[in-house]
């Protein structure tokens, strides 16, 4: 589904990937682990196209398309979703709205019919219990006076009803409570399927312990210096990044 | 000068129109020589009018046209108004139809869409100035309100407009106020008694209609007595896309107790000008609610300026402004807390986008006496080109030491983190900006709590921003 080669990005000058390459297939999940600016979420936001970044060199390749080609939009009506570590608080229009408009957006992209806010409402109903949201919160302005787990769980409700072939994931498990991380974790289990792929940032092992990955993959320096399978992510509970930050100094990466 | 010689051997030397029953010969006469010259021809009045007329025009003659240096236009040059000849506006009076009425220049049906759909509100229609009453319907608007053509109360004499009319606004340093004192001739002039509640809003129309460039003063009294209330909208409007000067006055006196909300709707044509001042003074316990909606014109000016001359009177003035292409539109308030305990809170919006020019200067005084004010004062500004402009001057000036006031600006461009946001989850860049466009200016239309009215400058702002998505 995903094949990234060789893909180096940053912001202005300052590369911050240097040389990521991965392959994703469908049905599975991937974990991206790091420590604090390893690149992780600059991975996260060049896969969905945030135009902050460049991207200097490398391909990335979305069944069979140049991803590096697509507007973001085009990425997300093509089945890429990302989860924002900071979602973004837009006051005025409502969640109602919002998601409606992004998921007519799409369905007019694959050339169906767009649906009218009623028939939206039914849609979005069985979605909101999967995330443990109120219905009312609809009618508010997107993420406007959510607290965090709000946010979050605002997130994963986006995703659930855009129901994307790759989500990814950016440090959702962040600043979110022992039971607002279950709700999440549930929303991105129920989810999983043999047709989609998920990529999980993160920075803390506990979000895997819910949400159980086939690969784990741990960046350092704009690297991936290690992966392996989800036995990987207790060892770095255990041990923390120092020793694999080592390990990329010792292969004479960076400085 | 020089614009008075190009226009020597144009289509109109006089400064009423060519139907006029009075030409008077403006040849060579400067533009404020040929507003003299219209002052003297004006059909006659009674003495106190009369009188008043010649303060104005003597004011206005003193002061002449603002200039930039003037502190309160210094953003604004009007320009390409003081330089223009203006013709007086066709009425009835100047002969273009039958008696008492502009029958004919304007029909029913050309004003449908300017009503918001709303067949039960009172409507009076002013065309170029004068009442129409063809065009009007206020019938079953109660008996405790009297509702009137000014020219008609001037007349009669019924309501005595004279124990107001000038005393609200000032005109002894505003140019604009002066001159249209000077040619007070016509307006709405509604008087709500003690208790009176007017249900259904009021609404006035100023239409602008006829051919060359031509200028109407509209002026407007409302006296709410204690413990009355209503809705009055002033909209001003074009049918064609012609060149004039609209330059209204409206006044009004909020007896204690009494609450008006006001809207003014400024939507003349793109080529016009606009200059409009609606002045209030508030007596206790009086609640102003205002909201100005500025849209129109070439060159467009709204002042609304509110005096809480009274204890515990509070007032709101929200606003939304939206520029384009070559506008230029300025908003001016001013809020004098004279009395204690007086909150005053105002919120204005704008977006700017081609190579338009906003201006916002919102003026709050606390007097020494004022103590216990609650002041708070917003202004912000989106910037959808990078050729548009704003300009925009909050000012406090606190003389009493025992108050709570703030105030703030803002001038920003689309939050591309949020465009991003919108985009990553399909939503194309120009729905994307038509979205976050809309939800800016709807923020501040969230404040009006006249329904139809709300939602019709929705979906005004939803459509403006959805179809100049490039």
């Amino acid at each position: 589904m995903l094949e990234i080669n060789d893909l180096h990005a940053g912001i202005g000058d300052r590369e911050i990937l240097k040389g990521i390459s991965l392959s994703v297939n469908a049905g599975e999940v991937h974990a991206v682990m790091g420590p604090n600016g390893s690149g992780k979420s600059t991975l996260a936001q060049v896969l969905a196209g945030n135009p902050s970044y460049t991207v200097t060199q490398g391909t990335i390749s979305y069944n069979g398309q140049n991803l590096l080609e697509l507007d973001p939009e085009v990425r997300a009506q093509n089945g890429i979703f990302l989860a924002f570590q900071y979602p973004v608080e837009i006051p005025g229009v409502s969640n109602a709205y919002f998601l409606r408009s992004a998921y007519n957006e799409i369905r007019k992209a694959k050339g169906m019919e767009e649906v009218d806010p009623l028939e939206f409402l039914d849609l979005v109903e069985e979605k909101l219990k999967l995330v443990d949201m109120d219905e009312s919160m609809l009618s508010r302005s997107v993420n406007q006076g959510f607290s965090g787990g709000e946010k979050k769980r605002n997130e994963i409700f986006q995703m659930a009803v855009l129901s994307p072939r790759l989500a990814i994931l950016d440090e959702t498990d962040s600043g979110l409570d022992i039971d607002a991380l279950r709700i999440v974790a549930q929303g991105v289990n129920t989810l999983r399927s043999p047709e989609n792929a998920t990529i999980v940032v993160t920075h803390y092992q506990r979000l895997l312990n819910h949400i159980i990955p086939d690969f784990v993959h741990v960046l350092a320096n704009g690297r991936i210096v290690k992966s392996g399978g989800k036995e990987l992510a207790l060892e770095l509970e255990e041990k923390g990044y120092d020793w694999l930050q080592n390990v990329d100094a010792g292969a004479g990466a960076t400085a | 000068m020089s614009d008075v010689a190009t226009r020597k051997g144009s289509r109109d030397n006089a400064t009423v129109g060519k139907n006029g029953a009075d030409p008077v010969n403006t040849r060579a006469l400067s533009p404020i020589e040929a507003y003299r010259a219209n002052f003297q021809h004006q059909p006659a009045a009674p003495e106190w009018l009369q009188s008043l007329r010649a303060e104005g025009m003597a004011r206005f003659e003193a002061l002449g046209f603002p200039t930039t240096k003037n502190e309160d236009w210094h953003f604004t040059s009007v320009a390409p108004i003081a330089e223009r000849m203006f013709h007086v506006a066709m009425t009835s009076e100047s002969g273009i139809s039958s008696e008492g009425s502009t029958a004919g220049m304007v029909a029913r049906a050309d004003l449908k869409r300017f009503t918001f759909d709303q067949p039960a509100w009172h409507t009076l229609v002013f065309v170029n100035g004068e009442f129409s009453p063809d065009l009007s319907s206020y019938a079953g608007i109660g008996d405790k309100v009297r509702v009137n053509s000014l020219a008609k109360a001037i007349r009669s004499g019924v309501g005595r407009p004279e124990r107001h009319l000038g005393k609200i606004a000032a005109f002894e340093n505003h140019a604009f106020t002066a001159l249209n004192t000077a040619f007070i001739r016509d307006g709405a002039f509604v008087e709500l008694q003690a208790d009176a509640v007017v249900d259904e809003p009021i609404h006035l129309i100023f239409v602008a209609e006829g051919e060359g460039e031509a200028v109407s003063h509209p002026r407007n009294l409302i006296v709410a007595g204690p413990n009355s209330r209503a809705t009055i909208i002033e909209s001003y409007v074009s049918i064609r896309d012609s060149c004039y000067l609209t330059n209204a006055v409206t006044e009004i006196a909020l007896g204690d107790g009494a609450r008006v909300d006001h809207y003014k709707i400024q939507r003349e044509s793109e080529k016009a000008y606009h200059v409009g001042t609606t002045q209030i003074r508030q007596e206790r316990d009086s609640q102003l609610h205002s909201f100005s909606f500025a849209v129109g014109g070439s060159l467009a000016r709204t002042n609304i300026y509110t005096s809480l001359d009274g204890a515990a009177a509070t007032c709101t003035l929200n606003g939304l402004y939206l520029t384009d292409g070559v506008q230029h539109i300025d908003n001016q308030t001013s809020i004098e807390h004279i009395a204690p305990n007086c909150p005053s809170h105002e919120v204005y919006k704008g977006v700017l986008d081609g190579r338009s020019h906003g201006v916002f200067n919102g003026k709050v005084y606390v007097h020494p006496e004022a103590q216990k004010t609650d002041g708070k004062q917003s202004n912000n500004n989106l910037l959808l080109s990078p050729t548009a402009r704003v300009d925009t001057k909050p000012q406090l000036e606190i003389f009493a030491d025992d108050v709570k006031c703030t105030h703030g600006a803002t001038v920003g461009r689309l939050d591309e983190v949020a465009m991003f946001y919108l985009n990553s989850r399909g939503i194309g860049s120009e729905t994307a900006r038509m979205l976050l466009t809309y939800a800016f200016a709807a923020d501040v239309l969230e404040t009006i709590e006249l329904l139809p009215m709300k939602e019709h400058l929705e979906r005004m702002v939803l459509s403006r921003f959805a179809d100049s998505g490039s």
